[in-house]
């Protein structure tokens, strides 16, 4: 795994932080005596104090307040606080129009989250290559050499922020999901303008299946072998075992397919899932219980999804699951892009049944919250809210006391459950490009493709003018710096003066 | 603006970005609210556009759309201005993203792409100090937003954009 028998007499390379996740992130190789990689630590900033942040908070608050939590999937956030916190109430159900518009919001954010991420952050990789020129390695690149690709990314994406904002009633921090329900509706113009949008959206979404299906095509060996893992999946699957992304029932499956949980109830993550800590990392954990933490690591998000349900109930998408997955599970850890892209085709297709109920745009949109001395209102106001995030399963956990006010809180997010896969991808990666002396761009190009695949959001960061700089440290045994580089936010690169007190920091412009 | 709302957008639109729960990083939502407050008259005749974000993404080209100017505002960390600093930002043909998150420039790059135009750009850059979660703005950072609201102010004016100023 991820530490090193004797990590006291490893060399170590530092990468700090790793380029377009979200956020701040720092990789560390731990290198042994020969210069190998023998350990990778991936250092994640979440959201550390962002639980503390909400106790105290009126539950009303919180599907609102959540949304702070991350700039690119706040809509997430703003579901699973929302579910959970109907359960706490002792809401069962809301009504149906109500869960018609949270799941249309939702498959709105799965469809835009992903096109965010495949067309922005990872085609310039699969379309120009791992260590192609870093200025033109990027969407700029992609709108000058491929213009319909970029556009389409474009548009995918902003269709759905349109979902998301008639939806939940603002282009960020919506406010459309509340306790018990919704607060809107669709009107029918808004319905029809979208829905006249789905033909060709979906055609797009099925362009980006095939392109990425022609990229492995193309370069079959290494899309099967870069950073390859073996590991069991988790994610919610529908009580009939079909993909279902906005609520459901947790699954598990091993590397080789066998189910290792089935069928339970959000509600008792806890005695499914542990999570135990690093001192050299603030991102927790997790593993499944049943394996223990050395063997129960797991894997979520779209390669998950994927290959856990048994069928995706919407026609496209599942001729291209079943394409996908002809000759056997797949743990290639590049094929969370097409897995992604499937998802997406998916989500369209959702999106696209959704716009023709027209309980989308009339009905009943709350239900009667249980007050003091119904038989409705639980003794003990707990709720659990676990959904299908764009990168994985997302667990909102909230109790509330009898002052309405949140008392306890915990939150697993999807990097949360990738972190010791993206640990495992890294060092994968790493012990074949590494040539024992120096941190390459090619090295760093690499890592950073193997953490992307993951999408991480390391969701705590600012975005604040100045931030952001890469930076690559090579540190000896004896915690000297033998060597830094840094990658700055504008393209340049730059070499900065070594543990040689006379060294010259050598700027290089893309 | 909105795909479904059709009709031609306000010719100035003002895009800030922050996080409201991060301190100092609040600086650019907290300017937008200060700023259409001071501008109810224009906001209220619809010339100018104000947007918010966690973060500029690439859609935001689509928002650059039939503009005469645009002016981006965002938080800066200690050091890269000093206070408040305003200047032209032109499309980058070569800059590489840290992020999701896009650069102005970039943001104008793809929207030469895919509008085949994009209209002139500044950036408002607003100095703060805290960015720690759940803080608010710090003192510093308060005295650096009613500098940027006047020098918005006359961004506008220098634009053509004159109208009543309230309370700035």
């Amino acid at each position: 795994m991820e530490t090193a028998a004797n990590p006291n007499g490893l060399r170590r390379v530092a990468i700090d932080p790793v380029s377009r996740v979200e956020g701040h992130g720092k990789v560390t190789l731990l290198l042994d005596e020969h210069n190998r990689v023998q350990q990778a630590r991936l250092h994640i900033v979440e959201f550390r104090g962002f639980e503390a942040f909400i106790i105290g908070r009126p539950y009303w608050e919180i599907p609102v307040m959540v949304q702070r939590l991350c700039g690119i999937c706040p809509v997430s956030h703003h579901l699973a606080a929302s579910k959970a916190i109907d359960i706490a109430l002792g809401i069962d159900q809301v009504p149906r129009t109500a869960e018609l518009m949270r799941r249309l919001m939702h498959y709105g954010q799965i469809m835009q989250s992903h096109a965010l991420h495949f067309f922005h952050l990872c085609s310039p990789d699969l379309l120009f290559g791992f260590d192609s020129e870093v200025a033109r390695r990027n969407i700029m690149g992609v709108a000058q050499a491929y213009p319909d690709i970029a556009r389409q990314g474009v548009l995918l994406r902003k269709f759905g922020q349109e979902v998301i904002r008639l939806t939940a009633g603002k282009r960020i921090h919506g406010t459309g999901s509340i306790p018990g329900g919704m607060n809107r509706h669709l009107t029918p113009a808004e319905r029809d303008e979208l829905a006249t949008q789905v033909p060709q959206m979906l055609d797009w979404c099925s362009a980006a299946v095939e392109l990425v299906a022609s990229l492995e095509a193309q370069n079959k060996s290494l899309y099967e072998n870069f950073g390859r893992l073996n590991t069991s999946w988790m994610s919610i699957v529908g009580t009939d075992g079909a993909m279902e992304l906005y609520d459901g029932v947790l699954r598990a499956r091993t590397a080789e397919g066998e189910t290792l949980l089935d069928g339970a109830d959000a509600q008792d993550y806890h005695d499914l899932i542990e999570e135990r800590t690093q001192s050299w990392t603030y991102l927790k954990f997790p593993y499944l219980r049943s394996l223990g933490p050395e063997a129960g690591s797991y894997r979520v998000g779209p390669l998950a999804r994927v290959q856990n349900c048994d069928v995706i109930p919407s026609q496209r998408a599942e001729l291209e699951r079943q394409r996908f997955l002809a000759h056997g599970p797949v743990h290639a850890t590049l094929s969370y892009h097409r897995a992604r892209m499937i998802e997406m085709l998916h989500a369209m297709e959702v999106i696209g049944e959704l716009l023709g109920d027209d309980a989308l745009i009339g009905g009943e949109l709350t239900a009667p919250i249980p007050g003091p001395g119904s038989p409705d209102r639980p003794a003990r106001r707990r709720g659990v809210g676990i959904i299908e995030a764009p990168r994985g399963t997302l667990i909102h956990d909230y109790a509330i006391d009898d002052d309405d006010l949140i008392s306890e809180c915990n939150l697993i997010v999807s990097t949360t459950h990738n972190n010791q896969a993206m640990n495992d991808s890294v060092r994968a990666v790493a012990r074949d490009a590494f040539d024992g002396r120096e941190v390459s761009e090619g090295l760093l190009n690499q890592i950073e493709v193997a953490i992307r695949a993951y999408d991480p959001c390391l969701s705590c960061a600012t975005h604040a003018l100045g931030s952001m700089p890469m930076e690559v440290n090579l540190v000896d045994a004896g915690g000297v710096l033998q060597d830094s580089v840094v990658r700055h936010g504008d393209g340049s690169f730059e070499r900065m003066p070594s543990a040689n007190p006379v060294g010259v920091a050598e700027r290089v412009n893309p | 603006m909105s795909s479904l709302a059709g009709g031609r957008p306000a010719p100035w639109l003002i895009l800030a970005i922050g996080n409201p729960s991060r301190g100092d990083d609040a600086l650019g939502p907290v300017f937008i609210e200060r700023l259409q407050r001071a501008l109810t008259d224009l906001a209220e005749a619809g010339n100018i556009e104000f947007l918010t974000d966690f973060q500029l993404q690439v859609e935001h080209a689509l928002d650059l759309l039939g503009r005469r100017a645009v002016l981006f505002v965002d938080a800066a960390l200690p050091g890269v201005v000093s206070e408040v600093a305003i200047e032209a930002v032109p499309a980058d043909a070569g800059v590489t993203p840290t992020s999701h998150a896009l650069r102005p420039g970039a943001v104008l790059n793809i929207a030469m792409r895919i509008n085949g135009h994009a209209p002139p750009a500044w950036q408002l850059a607003i100095e703060g100090r805290e960015f720690a979660l759940g803080e608010g703005l710090s003192s510093q950072a308060e005295l650096n937003l009613g500098r940027a609201i006047l020098m918005a102010q006359r961004w506008l004016r220098d634009r053509g954009c004159t109208g009543v100023i309230r309370n700035a």
